[in-house]
Formats: C-alpha cells, structure tokens, sequence
C-alpha cells in the first residue's frame, strides 16, 4: 500500500494557501509585537510553522486506518493528559491549559485533544454501519466526548470544549441523525441554557452581558469588544497600511497578535485585505470539504469533514468575535494566530486530510 | 501521539465492511449543506467587516484618535500686579496641577484617588458628573499645588490610575496678612451661574478667572490664553509623539496706581481698626494707597477654597469681604461742613463775613438742635466755624441755604454717585432732596430734615473714596478726577468740573488749614514744613440719648472720619481715614497724617537722590566735553536739564527703585 503513495496526490493547493494564511499571519504578528516583550514572537512563528509541516508529514505517512483503530488509547491518555494539566499545569491569563516543556515551551493539550475527538467521532460512526444515528447511539457519542469536554470547561477554557461539541455536532449531522433528534436538541438547548448560564464563571457571564452591551462597561469586560470593534472600523475600505495601524501598535487592541491578531489585520489591510484572507479561509475549508466528498470510505470522509467542522467553528468564533458578533471565547485564529500548540494541531489536522487524500483511491 | 507505524493491511477494510455500505455518497446531501452553511457563515462574518470598515469607517477612526491622540493643556501664566514704581504685589509661583484625563477616568478609582491626594470623594464624584456633558478632551483639574506627597502619590499609582495626569501651573501668590486684599481681590474657578452670564460667555468649565478687585476688573488683561499639547499617547498613557504644540499665551502684567511704600504705613496705621483709608492724588485720580478692615488672605482664594475657610468668612458679622473704601455707605458727619460752607458761600445764601452766637444749641422749627459744644462757641464766623467744626453755625447756613441747594453741591463734589472707580461693586451713598424723598418716601421733605443734613447727619451717606475725591477736587478748585488703580489708563479720563469762586474755595480751604494748624479739631494730624489742611468727622449711628440708655458697646459707637489734603494751595494728596467706631474724629486724624507723612518723606528722599543723580551725570558729561580726541570734531552735548522736584518722575524716579525689586509678601515696611 505504501508504495502507491504518491507526492504528487498531496494537496497542493490547501497547502499553498495554508502557506500564504501562515506568512500573513506572521507579517502580521511582526507588526503587532513590534517593539514589545513579544518581539521576537513572528520568528518563533516561523519555526512553529516548519515545525508544522513535518508534524503534518509525520502524520500524513500513517495510514488513517491504523490511527482509527488506536483511537481508544489515545483517547484514554487524552483524558488522562487532561486531568494532568490541573496537576502540573502552570497557571497563564487565570486559565490552566499548559503544561510546561522543556526550552519555555508550554503544550496546551485540549488542542491536540481536537484531533483524538475528530478520530473517535470517525470510528464510531463508520462502526455503526448504519445511514441512520439513533437517539441511543448518539447519547452515547455525546457521552464519550463530554468527559473531555467538561474538562476542557473546568480549566476553564470554554472555547476550546466548544470546538469538541462542534465536531460532534457536525458528526452526527453527518451520520444521519433524524431532523426531529436535532429539533429536539435545538430545544433542550434552549431550555438549558439559562441553567447552564448559571453555571458559568463570573468571568464568563461577564463577557456574554457585555457582548450583548459592550458600551456598559467600556473600561472593563467590553473593553477588548469595543477595541476591536474600533480597530476594525478605522482600518475602512483599504486600511492604514502595515505597521501604521494606531489601535494595534499603541496597545489599545488586547492581544493583537493572538486572539484579536485579525482585528490588527483589518486595521491595518482594510475591508480589501480582509476580503483576501476570508477568501483564502473558504477556499482552505472547502478543499478540505472536497477532500471529505473523495474520501475512499466513510472514515475518511468524516475525518475531513471533523477537520472542516473545527476550522468553520474557529472561523466564526473567532472573527465573529472581532467584529463584535460572537462573544469572547478566547480561541485563536487557525494558522494566523502566534502560539505553537494551535498552530501544530491545525497543521496535525490537515495531515488528517492529506492523510485520507493519498490514500482515496481504492484498488 | 505519534503511533508506532502500523502496516495497514488492504484485507482489513475489504473484509470488515462490505463496499456497498462504505461509499460516501449517502452523506452527499448532507455535506452540500455543510457547505452551504459555510457560505452562509462566511457572509455573516463579511458583513461584520462591511458594516465596520465600509459603512461607517470614519465612526471608528474618530473613536480610534480619541483613544489615541490625547491634548493636554498649558496652563498660561496670569499676568503679574506691580506697585507705581513697578515693584510686585501679586506674583505666580510654579506647582502642578493635576487632572483626569476623561477618556479613561474610572468612577470605582475616585475613592482611592480622593484617599491619596486627601480631596473629599464626594466633592470629587460629583466634579466628575458635572464634566460630563463637557466634550472629552476638557480636562478635569482635580488638585492643584501638589504637594511632595502629592506628588509621590501620583507617580507611584500611575499604572493604577492611567488617567492621572500631572501638569505644570502657574499659581496666584497675594501678599500676606491681607495685605491690598480688598483691591486685589481674588482669582477662583468660573462657577455654574457665572458660566450662564454673558459676561464670562467665552469661558469653558475649569477655567480660574478674577473674581473679586483688580483680579476681576482687568481679568482679561490679567488672563492668558491657555494653550494645547496634543500628543499620541498609548494605552498606558505614555506620550509617543507630539503632533502640535499651541503655546500659551501668557497674561500681560498690569501696574497699578498704588505706591507699596504708602499702602505698607496706611495698612499699620489701621492695625487692630475696623474702617477704610484712601489715599488719592487729587491731580490725576491715581489710588495712592485704599485700606479696608476688617481684611482676608486672599491666598486662601488662590487655589480652591474649602468650604470651611469660605464659610468663615462669610459668617464673620464684621464682612471682611466688604471693601470698606468704596462700599462703605456711612453719615460723613462734621467731613461735610466744608461743602455746606461752600454750599452756602457759592448760593449766596450767607458771605464769609455771616456771623452767628453758639450758645451750645439752637432751635429750628420747634426743636433744640444742641452744638458738639455744651458750653457754646460764642460768636462764630465761617473761618472759626470750620476750625471749631461749631455745629450751631452749619445749622444756620444750611438753614439759609435749603435742601435743595445743599444737595445739589454735595452732587457737584461727586456724592451720591459712583465715583467711576475701577473696582467692581462700588456703593453709590445717597444725597437726601427734596426730590429724593418724593421719590423714594412719597413725603414732603421737612425743614427740620434740613438742619441733620447741614452736619451731615440724617439719611446723607457717602464712602470713603467719594469723600477723598470730593475733597480733592474741591481744594483744586472745582476739578474731581475720577479715581482709578490703573496707572497708564486706556483712555484719557475727563474731570468732572464746576466753575467755583476762588475767593469762597479759599476760605474753605483756609478753614479746613486751621482745624489742622491753628488748635482745631485736627491737631493731630500735623505735619512739620507741609501745610496739611483737613477735616474732623463724628458721625452718630443712634442718637445719643438711645445709646445712654443702653450697655451697648462698640455696636452703637460714633464712627471717626478724618479727611485730610496737602500742600493747602496745590493739593498733591488727599486721604481720608474712615475708623468705624472710634468715637471721635480725632481719633483718625493720626491715620491720615502718617500717611501724608511717608508720601512727603517719600517725595524728599527721592528729589535729593534725583538731584545727586543729575549733579552725578553733569560731572560726566563735563569731562566728556572736555576730552580733546585728535581728528574727532567736538560733538555738541545738550546741557542737563535742571530737576524738577516732585514732578521729576520717570526715568529718574525708576532709578531709584531697587535692582532685585522686594517681593510683595507681607508688609513692606518704611524704609
């Protein structure tokens, strides 16, 4: 089997544009720590993302198959990876989600965690050998990826759990869930969410209060919303040019060159250079989508499609928080956004993609 | 996470699911929906950037400048107060101010705030609610003199409190003691009602204008313009850049007409008194010295005022803040005399040869007016009248004279007006008419009314620098400038003037010399080698039976005038001292000779230094003319001018002030 893979059947231009997303986020990460303690941040980016590449490689060279049929173990160390971030996890911005490496390094594991639950939704749903996910199936799915995601929650890292339930979502919908299961889904939820609002951190309801009113609080909790709403629009049609943007180089934007590194982008390429980017994005997820539709078998197709789902969702989590139409969740911008755990488990996950592309062929 | 690499086997898939089961076109549907949420998402998201950057981009851009571009303002200096001879009487001194910059003040950081600087939180909160209608970039000035702690406050909570910003002021520094208070007044924040008037329409919140005195008169001389920094600064509020500099215009200084030296004697010589002096130079109208006291620090004025000092001052029952010198409405008493002499004498109504008998009282139309005298002055003339200030002689002459007339010189020496003063607030007094009552009662005027008002009793009251200037002009001859602080006036003043007899001037005149010089009222008030002429005044609050059968004390007591002028023939100086409750005239004569001393003094020093100065330069000049340069033809050299004394200001009287001019704090004393 191996020795029909071929270079040439590696996809090319998701990786191209994945290349260019890359180095305008790094373009753009030179620009927003310029003259900060993060300075030298769009460097290690570099590295992070070559380091990417052969992460991508690695995991592009072991057939899918095998990785499916490990699934259980890795998903019993990712719980157990999990649980140990509250043990030696080092506390960074109020949220345990690190584990310290060697070389100042820290590994942010319910990243890679995205990955183990795209090849467990994919394996039990292809092992279901079924056009039709029934209610019992799904409570049970549902119930494999709650304990990681709960997890995530507790450290409290709201955003990233959310990416799980999205792959799950997007699984399920997939594997043939009945309209009327996820009518009444749409309706549990509604009904539990003001319980589950309740169980929010203060934190948490504060940045939802102030999404629905930024200008409550201008000073405190709306602060990054409002800041990045006006950076945004004071970037206009064409923007204020590379390293010219005020909102992004004196510090009113928070985070310029992570969570809000496309606020920076659109004040300082405008609507145009922000048109190009999104661009780029969709093409990016709708080769993956291509590559779901191409896939040898129904593994394949819903590990692309687990990939696809977890970038859409970072998309509009993401930007939609930019722009002040999503709250903020705090999860960084695929491929754009400075920090190396995100940045391997995207390229990770595009492995996943190649990894089912090379080998859609059945013989 | 990397696996041990498992060779896949091509069985593992054929046999465990059968092909048919494993093709991916069931899901086709469903990931055709997936795109077209994806599309949707991304649209979503597009429209986000179009409704930011597209539709109303220049929303945010403002937004974004104000976060970014701060201005700051520079506080311009207030224009400085000088003495006649240009020494300082009000200086600035440098601090810092402080204040919030509003774009990033935080209602829950006032309580700390107020802690550390040591301001009341709730005066403070509520100075913030009331800026917030102002645009952002009006800056709240929330302390001003730092001080050390202060200061040390500030720059160790600057990343607490980004919005505390610290600059550097100009600060009013008034003399100490109350020193000239009354004159200079006070400079304070513009406030609510003042900001409503016309006439403070050009000013904005924050800003400190003159309230009181010169300080308010010549506020806009006095005030600069204040200037702008706009700076891009960052979220920390660390200054970037300096986009524009407006400087400020700085106030321009104003000199007044107040000579320190006589205003240092006249404020001693009140010490521990209540009442006014004025000192005037009947020729000009320049406010040589003007007392008042009770008096006030006006330093507590310079910065803001707390409530508690404010308080005390208004509820003082003596009203320190009243200058005494022009808004002081009180009976002239005896003062008044001359000016029925002069009354009568230019009505006609009696000559300087019209005599009466003072048998110590005299009745009028059914009442016994009694004389100061009980034991009677006997046979009195207009001269001996004056000097022995008989009361009998004045009610007959105002008797002859009517109301009427009376009231009508008393107007032409400048009573019952404002004198024009450049001071706000002046009082007006009241000339009593025959008129005036109609007017004011709706009664006939009385003869009887006629005799109070000949001793300057009844409802006649005058202030103390309407009384220096009626004086004044009367010993001139019938020339009442109007008084004024300003030294170098804007527009030329013109004279009240009214054509009196010279021969009826004289004897006035001469009458008021005596009281000074030949054993009158005013002995005290006697100066060796001038001829000081003046006038005692005992002016009754009650009538005196009322105060016997009272205890009541200093309440009820006369008030003491003295009003005093000097050479007798051309008037340089005339001052009046007004001694509230001193009881007798007399009493305040020693005020306005001590100051007539220190002007006379004074004017001796300064023409025998002027004169040593010129024998000085003629010297000079001699031994140039002398010098005999070969090739050089003589130049012609003008002959020195010889000194006139007295009038020899200038250049030569500049001469004579000091290098390092004395700073106005406290009282300068006589040299």
């Amino acid at each position: 089997m191996a020795r029909y893979l071929s270079r040439r059947d590696i996809d090319w231009p998701l990786l191209l544009i994945t290349m260019l997303v890359c180095a305008v986020g790094v373009l753009q990460i030179y620009s927003a720590t310029r003259d900060t303690s993060w300075h030298d941040a769009w460097w290690k980016q570099v590295v992070y993302v070559f380091a990417g590449l052969v992460l991508m490689w690695m995991i592009m060279v072991v057939d899918y198959h095998a990785l499916l049929r490990n699934v259980p173990i890795m998903y019993i160390l990712s719980v157990m990876a999990l649980a140990g971030t509250y043990i030696i996890g080092k506390q960074v911005f109020g949220s345990r989600r690190w584990i310290p490496l060697a070389g100042g390094f820290h590994l942010q594991v319910s990243e890679f965690v995205k990955l183990v639950i795209i090849l467990l939704v994919a394996r039990y749903l292809t092992e279901l050998k079924k056009d039709e996910l029934d209610l019992k199936e799904m409570l049970k799915l549902s119930g494999l990826i709650l304990v990681p995601a709960m997890l995530v929650m507790k450290q409290p890292d709201l955003g990233t759990s959310l990416t799980y339930l999205a792959i799950l979502i997007v699984g399920a919908f997939l594997g043939g869930l009945r309209w009327k299961y996820i009518a009444a889904i749409a309706v549990v939820t509604v009904l539990v969410l003001p319980v589950s609002y309740s169980l929010l951190k203060p934190y948490q309801k504060a940045r939802l209060v102030s999404f629905m009113d930024p200008e409550r609080d201008p000073q405190g909790t709306g602060y990054q919303l409002i800041q990045s709403q006006i950076a945004v629009g004071a970037g206009g049609m064409f923007g204020k040019g590379p390293l010219k943007g005020t909102q992004t180089q004196l510090r009113f934007l928070p985070v310029p060159h992570t969570d809000f590194i496309f606020s920076a982008f659109a004040e300082e390429h405008g609507f145009v250079g922000v048109i190009m980017v999104l661009s780029l994005y969709f093409v990016m997820i709708m080769r993956v989508v291509q590559n779901a539709q191409t896939a040898a078998d129904r593994s394949g197709m819903y590990i692309c499609m687990g990939v696809g789902a977890l970038l859409l969702f970072h998309m509009l989590i993401n930007v939609g928080m930019v722009v002040g139409r999503m709250p903020v969740t705090g999860i960084p911008l695929p491929f754009m956004s400075a920090g190396g755990s995100n940045l391997w488990s995207n390229f990770l996950a595009l492995g996943l993609v190649n990894n089912v592309r090379l080998r859609r062929f059945v013989n | 996470m990397i696996l041990p690499p498992v060779e896949p086997s091509p069985e593992l898939r054929v046999s465990e699911s059968p092909r048919l089961r494993d093709d991916t076109r069931f899901a086709a549907a469903k990931i055709a929906i997936f795109q077209y949420v994806a599309v949707a998402i991304f649209l979503f998201l597009i429209s986000g950037f179009w409704k930011l950057e597209v539709k109303n981009p220049q929303f945010y851009d403002e937004r974004a400048q104000q976060n970014s571009i701060k201005s700051v303002p520079i506080l311009a200096p207030r224009g400085r107060i000088l003495d006649r001879d240009g020494r300082v009487i009000v200086d600035n001194h440098s601090s810092f101010s402080l204040m919030l910059a509003r774009e990033s003040v935080k209602e829950e950081h006032l309580k700390p705030i107020a802690q550390g600087l040591d301001l009341d939180y709730n005066d403070l909160l509520a100075r913030v609610r009331r800026f917030k209608s102002q645009p952002k970039y009006v800056p709240i000035v929330i302390k001003e003199e730092l001080t050390p702690a202060d200061l040390a406050f500030v720059d160790s909570h600057r990343d607490f409190f980004p919005e505390l910003v610290l600059i550097p002021a100009q600060r009013r520094l008034y003399p100490q003691n109350g020193m000239l208070a009354h004159v200079i007044g006070y400079t304070g924040e513009i406030s609510e009602e003042e900001l409503d008037s016309p006439e403070f329409a050009r000013y904005n919140p924050g800003d400190v204008i003159g309230k009181f005195g010169i300080e308010r008169q010549y506020n806009a001389t006095l005030m600069g313009v204040d200037g702008q920094r706009q700076q891009v600064v960052d979220n920390r509020g660390n200054v970037r850049q300096v986009i524009g500099i407006k400087p400020a215009i700085a106030g321009k200084d104003i000199q007044l007409s107040i000579d320190l030296d006589l205003q240092a004697v006249a404020e001693l010589a009140m010490d521990g008194r209540n009442g006014a002096v004025v000192a005037l130079d009947p020729r000009t109208g320049d406010v040589l010295a003007m007392v008042s006291r009770p008096t006030f620090d006006a330093n507590k004025f310079a910065v803001r005022i707390n409530a508690q000092d404010w308080k005390e001052i208004t509820d003082n029952p003596e009203h320190p803040l009243l200058n005494r010198a022009i808004q002081a409405q009180q009976a002239p008493g005896s003062t008044f005399k001359p000016i029925v002499a002069l009354a009568g004498l230019e009505t006609g109504s009696i000559d300087d040869q019209f005599t009466i008998r003072c048998g110590g009282g005299a009745s009028f139309y059914g009442r016994y007016f009694r004389c100061w005298e009980k034991r009677g002055h006997g046979s009195i003339k207009l001269h001996s009248g004056i000097v022995h200030s008989c009361d009998v002689y004045f009610y007959n002459v105002g008797n002859r004279t009517g109301i009427d007339n009376l009231a009508f010189y008393a107007n032409v020496v400048g009573f019952g007006r404002a004198t024009g003063i450049d001071l706000p607030h002046e009082a007006e007094g009241v000339v009593p008419s025959t008129k005036w009552k109609l007017r004011n009662f709706r009664q006939k005027w009385y003869a009887g009314e006629t005799i109070s008002v000949s001793i300057g009793q009844g409802a006649l009251t005058v202030t103390p620098v309407q009384l220096a200037r009626a004086m004044g002009g009367l010993a001139l001859g019938g020339v009442w400038h109007h008084p004024h602080l300003l030294k170098a006036l804007d527009q030329a003043e013109t004279p009240d003037q009214w054509k009196l007899n010279p021969g009826n001037v004289k004897g006035v005149v001469d009458g008021m010399y005596g009281v000074v010089n030949e054993g009158g009222t005013g002995v005290r008030a006697r100066l060796p080698n001038v001829e000081v002429a003046g006038k005692t005044g005992t002016a009754q609050l009650a009538s005196n039976d009322y105060l016997k059968g009272t205890s009541a004390g200093r309440k009820l007591k006369d008030n003491a005038w003295f009003v005093g002028f000097a050479p007798r023939h051309a008037p340089e100086i005339v001052v009046v001292a007004l001694f509230e409750h001193g009881e007798h005239g007399q009493l305040a004569a020693p005020i306005v000779r001590d100051v007539m001393k220190a002007y006379f003094d004074k004017k001796a020093r300064l023409s025998a230094a002027a004169e040593e100065e010129q024998a000085k330069s003629l010297a000079r000049l001699t031994s140039v003319r002398n010098l005999n340069i070969p090739g050089l033809a003589p130049v012609a050299v003008p002959a020195p001018l010889k000194p006139t004394p007295g009038a020899g200001e200038g250049a030569t009287l500049q001469a004579e002030v000091p290098e390092g001019r004395p700073r106005a704090s406290g009282l300068v004393s006589r040299e």
